[in-house]
């Protein structure tokens, strides 16, 4: 691995078996590795899901990845982490986002992985726009996520 | 000049994913925001304070935040991605 935190923002599918290696190889000090894979689901608010699409803003994207990973490395003592988000038009069941995040121990690596899931939802400039049996429509923010952030603080 | 992007509902709603701004006597964030506001209904609405989220040179800022010549100013709703 060139550098122990990979960012990537692509349209491109992800293999979960190859980011594991990449987290894995050649890491002989680290003794945890935690990984999170998001999905499209097929049912939100009791509507049915038949794709999304994802909107982002380019210019910013990658640099509030890179700066919700460096705000974990200062809370955790993490060893590699690779955040992939991916963008444009998903079907159900797709891949969304990869979140792996290597430690000396478990406890670091749960915590970072959620720490950085948690940030990515509300700090991220990220827009779904869900297909449904009733239309296009953007997904709203939910109130639960940005207190889930809160108890981090 | 100021650069200003629209994203997600917002830009729909807008019906325009940008446009450029004069800076007089506009000083920070919530300046400007003031300033969107004014060009009708939708836009007063739409960028509401606590409805839109606001970043200056790709950063989270806050109404407080100073503007100058040339920076870039994105109005959007709070994030979804994940």
């Amino acid at each position: 691995m060139a550098s122990n935190i990979q960012i990537r923002v692509q349209e491109a599918d992800f293999d979960l078996g190859h980011e594991y290696k990449q987290l894995r190889d050649d890491n002989p000090s680290d003794g945890a590795i935690v990984t999170f894979v998001g999905l499209v689901r097929d049912i939100n608010q009791q509507q049915v899901v038949t794709g999304l699409f994802l909107e982002h803003y380019p210019a910013m994207t990658e640099g509030a990845l890179r700066g919700i990973v460096d705000l974990a490395k200062s809370k955790w003592p993490l060893g590699r982490v690779t955040v992939i988000h991916r963008v444009g038009q998903l079907d159900v069941s797709e891949q969304i986002v990869f979140v792996g995040v290597t430690s000396c121990h478990r406890k670091a690596a749960f915590d970072g992985a959620e720490f950085i899931m948690d940030y990515l939802k509300t700090q991220a400039p990220f827009w779904k726009k869900e297909t449904t049996s009733e239309g296009d429509k953007w997904i709203q923010a939910k109130i639960e996520d940005q207190q889930k952030l809160e108890g981090w603080q | 000049m100021l650069n200003i992007l629209f994203f997600g509902q917002l830009k729909e709603r807008l019906q325009t994913h940008g446009m450029q701004q004069l800076l007089q006597e506009i000083y920070c964030v919530a300046d400007l925001r003031k300033r969107l506001q004014l060009k009708g209904d939708i836009w007063q609405e739409q960028l509401a304070l606590g409805k839109t989220l606001v970043a200056v040179n790709q950063k989270m800022a806050s109404e407080e935040e100073r503007l100058k010549d040339g920076d870039e100013i994105a109005f959007f709703p709070p994030v979804t991605g994940g």
